[in-house]
């Protein structure tokens, strides 16, 4: 009896106490307005100390001037400019934002300079001792690219309490960063012993810093210590350098690698079309385009899902694309057999006629398709090297595409059928494989995947009528040069054409790289015009 | 089956026909005479005045046409389908538009009597080497035929020895008008990047913008278009053309029988090639400007349509589809603007689908027709070869 009474009582107590507490950042808040500039700094730090989910909020308010209070009640208030030019007031205490409201009614809470950078100090110590790891990471990574007597300070601090190993580290790098700025030679030798191996980028800089400070200096007018401070400088600053270019390499070839993918994705279709059934598509590209308005109008139907929309766009896209491909198919390219450059023309006057119903539909401005929550931000490997979750997501997203193409031809019996056709078409036929049938649906598959190519696409670039033109010499290209027929050509193909456009592009520029990459491949068919692995045995012409 | 045109290569009785050639020179002619006066003779308020625009037009068209000449006796002729021919033609432009840059002399905007504008505003202070001469007019014509017919050489002696053909040759070519394009908008180029060459004022002195001058090139243009016209005839006739077209029926055959098809096509492909330069050429005064547009791939296919609508295989049937595309390509653009690119690509379908052999197929074959239906008795003398 006694203990639940006790229990009731101490409940009660928490309540109230909660209530207690949030009773003062409000009166704390209703402070403001009546506070002239001189002593409003302990009623701000007093805020700071208050454990309120809207303190570093309001902080943030009064530091970007954004904070006002009404002149009529002495409401506090934050603003935010409209488009029409006035303003929309939010209550910071509770309470329905309003919209339309004169700027003449309210007054700011005003502040200075030192306010604004007590205010920074209180918003760092806040963010240190934040809840969450990347708040803190965050907050001791600025001090690190802007630090001051106070913030090192405050890091000590924190320093003593961290349990965290990645802050710990940044921490000890952030102090050891001051030490080589701030200490005597002794102590910036042992800095630069601490930072050795860390790579970022304002250790970088206080290390050149340091080194062209004491090159100013002839080497015999330097003490001992200086000298061997020199020496370590030199030292660290090479290995950085050396490590920064490691990463650098590293970086191009993903780069090119997701280049390569996006090759990959818009050629693959085509390696089926032009490499297996040997037609010529040169509405491929526009196959693509299709692909990527499919995501766009898919967006456009579920604005609220947007983070879903890929996964219905992707099989859309594949069926938008690929039924217009049979329909291409049954309607002109079956009649054009065997006549290879009739074939490509007729498919050319098709893809002018679907880029102009786009541009008629869509209108000729280019759309934005929105990129899902989960595909922004990227993987931040260490201080200069991250990778883009989007460029990631591609990669594996193409090879997932070519890996169940390959499974598709070399596993199942339809694939089985096209590969016979395109071996030999007759002998099929005799065989009872339905050629025509076999003809239409490789064609669909060939230009559904390039929907899908197209799905990709829309999350890199704008969409527009002419998305596929530009793919469309770059995707048979790559067929070409992989050699047709082979889709591990195309693969290999892709890949090494990306990588080779993006390492390329710092040494010349993107357009002389696209240059020197088509005139190289020009070039290459002339030696081996049957690509870098040609067809052998019978399969061959 | 031995394709008629090889069997021809054993015939001892080359037939010597002129066919079409004094038709389509006259008409040439009789056209270009009659412009002439009308815009020269008449005042401009008479019924029967032609406008200096309409005549600009016409020279325009006749450009095309010769154009759509080179590209038939490439295409229809030894069935090398290239999708390049805009980068010749617009290398010829070029060559004609540095002449004409410095012919403009202290007049630009900037003054500079040896610059052309666009190198004073990026702040170059001399001509890079490959300007060097361009002010000379003997030069400058021998550009415009040397500059594409480098091209052709370099490119046509590596793609046919190395027996690229059929669409990969038709890729290629286009690559490599696509990276020509990507090349020239570059502003270190040296051709004037994006905005091209332009502003020209005058032409060996005659002010491009006299009716006079305008007429003189319309009527040069009709004179280089009949002498292309007598060039690709004769050439077409000769012993070497008949030879260039049974590679067109059968590669290897000819191969076998001892020639070598590289060389008829490399020559074929150069010839081809310069007279596309001389169709640039005289395009760009009339026109005014040359930029890398006309490098880009679709310009190249158009000129490809030209030729399929016309009818391949047939020198009068690309001038006829060169003129009529062009000509429904100006009413279109006009009055419906959107239509135009529905109308080429469902030309390019139908015409493959309907007309393998183009107006120039079509139309003799419909006569016949009509009076195969009158007489039982038929003359089967079709001078029109099978076409793969």
């Amino acid at each position: 009896m006694l203990r639940t009474f006790s229990l009731v009582i101490t409940l009660l107590m928490s309540v109230f106490s909660a209530s207690a507490f949030s009773d003062e950042f409000d009166s704390l808040i209703n402070q403001l307005p009546h506070k002239k500039l001189r002593n409003i700094t302990p009623v701000l730090t007093q805020i700071a100390e208050q454990d309120n989910d809207q303190v570093r909020f309001v902080l943030t308010e009064i530091l970007n001037g954004d904070l006002y209070y009404l002149k009529s009640n002495k409401q506090v208030v934050s603003i935010r400019k409209q488009a029409s030019g006035d303003y929309t007031i939010t209550p910071v205490l509770g309470g329905d934002a309003v919209a339309d409201q004169s700027k003449s009614a309210m007054k700011k809470i005003r502040t200075s300079n030192s306010i604004r950078s007590h205010i920074r100090g209180l918003l760092a110590q806040i963010d240190l001792s934040h809840k969450q790891t990347h708040v803190r990471l965050n907050a001791v990574k600025q001090i690190l690219d802007d630090p001051s007597a106070e913030s090192i300070e405050l890091l000590k601090q924190r320093l003593a309490v961290e349990k965290d190993s990645d802050v710990t580290e940044l921490i000890n790098t952030a102090i050891a960063v001051n030490q080589l700025k701030e200490g005597d030679s002794q102590a910036k030798l042992a800095a630069v012993a601490d930072l050795k191996g860390s790579l970022e980028p304002s250790v970088r800089n206080a290390m050149v810093e340091q080194l062209n400070g004491l090159n100013e200096y002839k080497l015999n007018e330097l003490s001992e210590t200086d000298k061997a401070l020199k020496a370590a400088l030199t030292k660290s600053i090479d290995s950085i350098k050396q490590k920064r270019s490691i990463y650098e390499f590293v970086e191009n070839l993903f780069f090119g690698l997701s280049l390569g993918s996006v090759l990959l994705l818009a050629a693959i279709g085509l390696a089926i079309t032009f490499g297996v059934m040997g037609v010529i598509n040169m509405a491929h590209g526009e196959m693509i385009m299709l692909g990527a308005y499919t995501t766009y109008v898919i967006q456009q139907m579920f604005p609220q899902w947007i983070d879903y929309s890929l996964f219905i766009a992707i099989p859309a896209a594949f069926i938008v694309s690929g039924t217009v491909g049979i329909l291409i198919e049954r309607g002109v390219i079956r009649f054009l057999k065997g006549r290879p450059l009739e074939t490509l023309l007729a498919t050319f006057g098709i893809s002018l006629i679907l880029q102009q119903l786009v541009r008629s539909v869509f209108s000729p401005l280019n759309r934005t398709v929105a990129a899902p929550e989960w595909m922004s931000g990227s993987w931040q490997i260490n201080p200069i090297f991250s990778i883009t979750y989007n460029r990631l997501y591609i990669v594996i997203f193409a090879l997932a595409v070519f890996f169940a193409l390959l499974a598709f031809m070399k596993r199942s019996s339809l694939g089985l059928h096209v590969r016979a056709v395109a071996q030999n078409r007759e002998m099929a036929r005799a065989l009872s494989v339905r050629s025509d049938r076999v003809d239409a649906i490789t064609f669909g598959l060939g230009s559904g995947i390039a929907g899908i190519a197209g799905v990709v696409l829309s999350q890199l670039t704008n969409v527009g009528p002419n998305l596929g033109q530009s793919y469309i010499i770059d995707s048979f290209l790559v067929v070409v040069f992989g050699g047709v027929g082979n889709l591990w050509g195309t693969l290999v193909a892709a890949m090494s054409l990306g990588a080779l456009n993006k390492f390329l592009e710092p040494l010349t520029g993107s357009v002389l790289a696209t240059i020197i990459v088509l005139v190289g491949l020009v070039l290459f068919i002339q030696k081996r015009p049957k690509g870098l692995f040609p067809q052998k045995g019978r399969a061959a012409e | 089956m031995i394709p008629d045109s090889i069997q021809s290569l054993f015939s001892n009785k080359a037939f010597k026909t002129l066919g079409s050639l004094p038709v389509v020179v006259g008409c040439l002619f009789i056209a270009t005479l009659y412009v002439s006066i009308c815009n020269l003779a008449f005042p401009a308020d008479s019924a029967l005045h032609v406008s200096t625009y309409t005549v600009t037009l016409f020279g325009k068209y006749l450009c095309y046409a010769l154009l759509a000449l080179a590209v038939d006796l490439v295409w229809g002729y030894c069935g090398i389908l290239s999708l390049g021919h805009g980068a010749f033609f617009a290398l010829g432009g070029y060559a004609m538009g540095m002449y004409l840059m410095r012919q403009i002399g202290d007049r630009g905007v900037y003054g500079n009597p040896e610059l052309p504008d666009f190198m004073v505003f990026l702040n170059w202070d001399s001509l890079p080497w490959y300007w060097a001469g361009s002010d000379s007019f003997i030069w400058m014509i021998l550009m415009v035929l040397a500059g594409p017919g480098l091209l052709a050489y370099i490119f046509g002696s590596m793609a046919f020895r190395s027996r690229v053909s059929g669409v990969y040759l038709s890729i290629m070519t286009q690559a490599v008008t696509y990276a020509l394009m990507l090349a020239f908008f570059r502003n270190e180029m040296g051709f004037g990047g994006n905005n091209g060459l332009t502003d020209f004022k005058d032409i060996l002195g005659f002010s491009l913008q006299s009716d006079t001058t305008r007429v003189a090139l319309f009527a040069l243009t009709a004179l280089f278009l009949a002498l292309g016209f007598a060039v690709c005839h004769f050439i077409v006739n000769s012993k070497m053309g008949r030879v260039v077209t049974a590679i067109r029926d059968s590669e290897n055959r000819v191969r076998f029988i001892g020639y070598k098809p590289e060389h008829y096509k490399v020559w074929i492909f150069v010839v081809s090639a310069m007279l596309a330069g001389i169709a640039g050429a005289m395009y760009v005064p009339q026109v005014g400007i040359i930029n890398p547009g006309e490098f880009s791939p679709l310009n190249s296919i158009e000129m490809v349509v030209w030729v399929a609508i016309g009818g391949r295989g047939s020198l009068y049937g690309a001038i006829i589809g060169a003129l009529v595309v062009s000509y429904a390509k100006t009413r279109f653009t006009a009055i419906m603007p959107e239509a135009w690119l529905y109308a080429l690509g469902g030309l390019f379908v139908l015409v493959t689908l309907l007309l393998p052999k183009g107006i120039a197929g079509f139309v003799p074959a419909l006569i016949e027709k009509l009076s195969h239906s009158k007489q039982t008795k038929s003359v089967s003398n079709k001078t029109t070869s099978e076409v793969k």
